[in-house]
């Protein structure tokens, strides 16, 4: 039977947590997400499912026991928000050279600094264009409801482990504060530790019958360091093709699109209804995954639409990956707000009109 | 009788431990780092724990002992080996886990991960390499350098006003709850390595025994950074180091438990 619960994002997230079988959580409190670590504790996974939850010192503490874990080939997750993910960079950028698969959530509060404990969208140039040193990609999923608050564990684990690879979970503190019907997913066990050398064999599971594995990122000799670069920029391209994903908001008839992730997206659909209701046909692209961003579906949209307004809790981010999709054959507008302050439907609406109907 | 008479498995009073690999080392010659690896190579084997042991490199010179040690590990950034450590044996409690560090790792970048995990009484062995030096980056002030002693960054000597004092957190981590066994060895004479040994194979066992975090410092020279040679270096450790960072035990009791510390 269908479990249907009425609770926040960031306690769906964390009931997912135990039910995908994860088997640690490693964390540091910050509004507005210190509910993940909140319900852990209360759920007590260690008694049911043998699941880790585990406070850490620090942010740079918890990415450090995560790239561990996952080194380990265990499935682990932190969650933060924007200043302790900051924080979290140097440990993202170890696990995405050493090709391990975790998952992390980060309930965006505005920034910069200390900023703010209100939702804001503003660390999407952080988490899509890299955030720690080097060149490197984690997966982006952004969730827009309480319902793939919970959804993107499962699925987040299924790429992570799929490509090696890190996966952010981008989320802002309307989407891990407000509450919504959830259907919870089913109880999966945890894998036994024959499942996981078997699924991941080059892990640190103990040196049996096998040469000793060796987790690394470093590579001192140019040309080794450079094969590395390449196997990832490969790795990455393979991202693009094969798992890029979207929700698509009355887009068949439109002739205008609002670009929008996460909240926004919630925000846009509304104004969507508002519009029709004059008579102006717009539709929602809404991002799910931001890497790999829809550029393909932007583009074959810019061949039939007569413009693009990216609608964003930020000074404008993501408007430049729509801009580089769209490359100048349509306008492309912006609006935002900052500092905590969500943009109401009517104000996208009216920056649609002022900026690119006219 | 010939060499080939002597050489039989039953002549052999010496070999080198299967858990050294045959990868030729990168240290300098004279370093403490190399005699340390093997022997803690040495223990695992004779404990017959290859196969649940989990080491992790820190970064400093001995970055690359996972190339030298043939069991699974694990290279952590810059100061964060123990919050690897307990994470790995958190999450499989079966396994035996170290880290290997040197003083900056250690005592500077990674303060914080090597109090906090000591705080906890993870189940884990902290070796530690003090040669007072960054030896890895050529040389630079540790937080262990001494009063007076000239480096790359300290030209004229470590100036105290400046810099304050060598720090000694072996005598900190002794303090904590968590620890329960915290010791100064050095490898430098052969009545030290055997010692040093001994001390090695207690930690192992504290971590197996579920006592608590281990600290083994090993004080050390860097003969390269230090620019003098290894018998020099001997002397001059001998001399200076060990007057700051006098050998022995520190502490040797097992981690407080919850129900003693609230009288359950
Ligand atoms: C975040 C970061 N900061 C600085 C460095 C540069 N660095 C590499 S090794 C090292 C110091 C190592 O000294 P120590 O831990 O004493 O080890 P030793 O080489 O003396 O054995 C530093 C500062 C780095 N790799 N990462
Ligand atoms: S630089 Fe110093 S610490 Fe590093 S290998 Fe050489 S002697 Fe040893
Ligand atoms: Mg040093």
């Amino acid at each position: 039977m269908e479990e249907i619960k009425l609770m926040k994002g960031n306690e769906a997230f964390a009931h997912a947590a135990v039910r995908s079988g994860c088997d640690g959580y490693f964390g540091y409190p910050i509004t507005p997400q210190s509910e993940v670590m909140e319900t852990l504790q209360e759920l007590k996974p260690w008694e049911e499912t043998g699941m880790v939850v585990l406070q850490a010192e620090s942010e740079v503490s918890a990415i450090n026991m995560v790239y561990a874990g996952a080194a380990c080939g265990k499935k682990v997750m932190t969650s933060s928000s924007s200043p302790g993910v900051s924080l979290k960079q140097e440990g993202i950028s170890y696990i995405a050279a050493a090709e391990l698969p975790c998952l992390i959530l980060n309930v965006m509060r505005g920034g910069p600094g200390l900023g703010t404990i209100q939702p804001s969208q503003a660390d999407y140039f952080q988490s899509v264009k890299g955030g720690g040193h080097g060149d490197y990609h984690m997966i982006v999923l952004a969730p827009s409801t309480v319902q793939e608050m919970a959804d993107f564990v499962d699925l987040g684990y299924e790429l992570a482990f799929k490509y090696r690879n890190p996966v952010l979970m981008l989320s802002d503190g309307v989407i891990g504060q407000m509450m919504e019907k959830v259907v919870l997913p089913p109880y999966k066990p945890r894998r036994t530790m024959e499942e996981v050398i078997a699924q991941c064999p080059w892990a640190t599971t103990g040196k049996v019958g096998r040469p000793h594995n060796i987790i690394t990122s470093l590579a001192l000799e140019s040309e080794v360091m450079e094969a590395t670069n390449n196997r990832l920029q490969a790795k990455y391209r393979e991202i693009e093709e094969n798992e890029v994903r979207f929700e698509e908001y009355m887009l068949d008839d439109a002739e205008y699109v609002f670009v929008a992730f996460g909240s926004s997206a919630r925000i846009c659909k509304q104004a969507v209804e508002y519009a029709r209701a004059e008579g102006i046909k717009v539709g929602v692209l809404r991002p799910i995954t931001l890497f790999p961003f829809p550029t393909k579906k932007i583009q074959e949209l810019a061949t039939r639409v007569k413009g693009f307004m990216s609608i964003e809790m930020s000074a404008g981010q993501m408007v430049e990956d729509v801009r580089l999709a769209v490359n100048g054959t349509k306008p492309v507008g912006f609006y935002g707000r900052q500092g905590g302050i969500i943009p109401s439907a009517e104000e996208a609406l009216e920056a649609l009109k002022t900026q690119i109907i006219k | 009788m010939t060499k080939q008479d002597i050489i039989k498995p039953e002549n052999l009073v010496y070999g080198k431990t299967k858990v050294l690999t045959d990868n030729i080392m990168h240290y300098c010659p004279g370093c403490s780092h190399g005699v340390i690896h093997k022997l803690i190579a040495e223990v695992i084997e004779e404990m017959g724990i290859q196969e649940k042991t989990i080491g992790i490199a820190p970064v400093g010179c001995s970055v690359f002992a996972y190339n030298y040690l043939d069991i699974d590990m694990q290279e952590a950034a810059h100061g964060r080996a123990p919050a690897l450590a307990t994470a790995i044996k958190r999450l499989m409690p079966d396994k035996v886990v170290f880290t290997y560090q040197g003083d900056g790792d250690l005592a500077a970048i990674g303060t914080a991960e090597t109090i906090h995990a000591c705080n906890r009484g993870e189940n884990i062995v902290i070796f530690f390499v003090n040669n007072g030096i960054y030896g890895m980056t050529g040389g630079q002030m540790a937080p262990t350098t001494l009063e007076g002693m000239k480096t790359a960054t300290c030209p004229y000597g470590r100036n105290t006003d400046m810099y304050g004092f060598p720090l000694r957190i072996s005598d900190l981590l002794k303090e904590i709850d968590g620890t329960c066994y915290v010791t100064r060895q050095s490898v430098h004479k052969t009545a030290n390595i055997v010692r040093a040994k001994k001390a090695i194979r207690k930690a192992f066992q504290n971590s197996i025994d579920g006592k608590g975090t281990s600290i083994v410092e090993f004080v050390s020279h860097c003969n390269t950074n230090w620019k003098m040679t290894p018998v020099q270096s001997n002397a001059w450790m001998e001399e200076h180091m060990f007057a700051k960072y006098p050998l022995g035990d520190l502490k040797d009791t097992p981690k407080k438990r919850f129900d003693e510390i609230n009288h359950l």
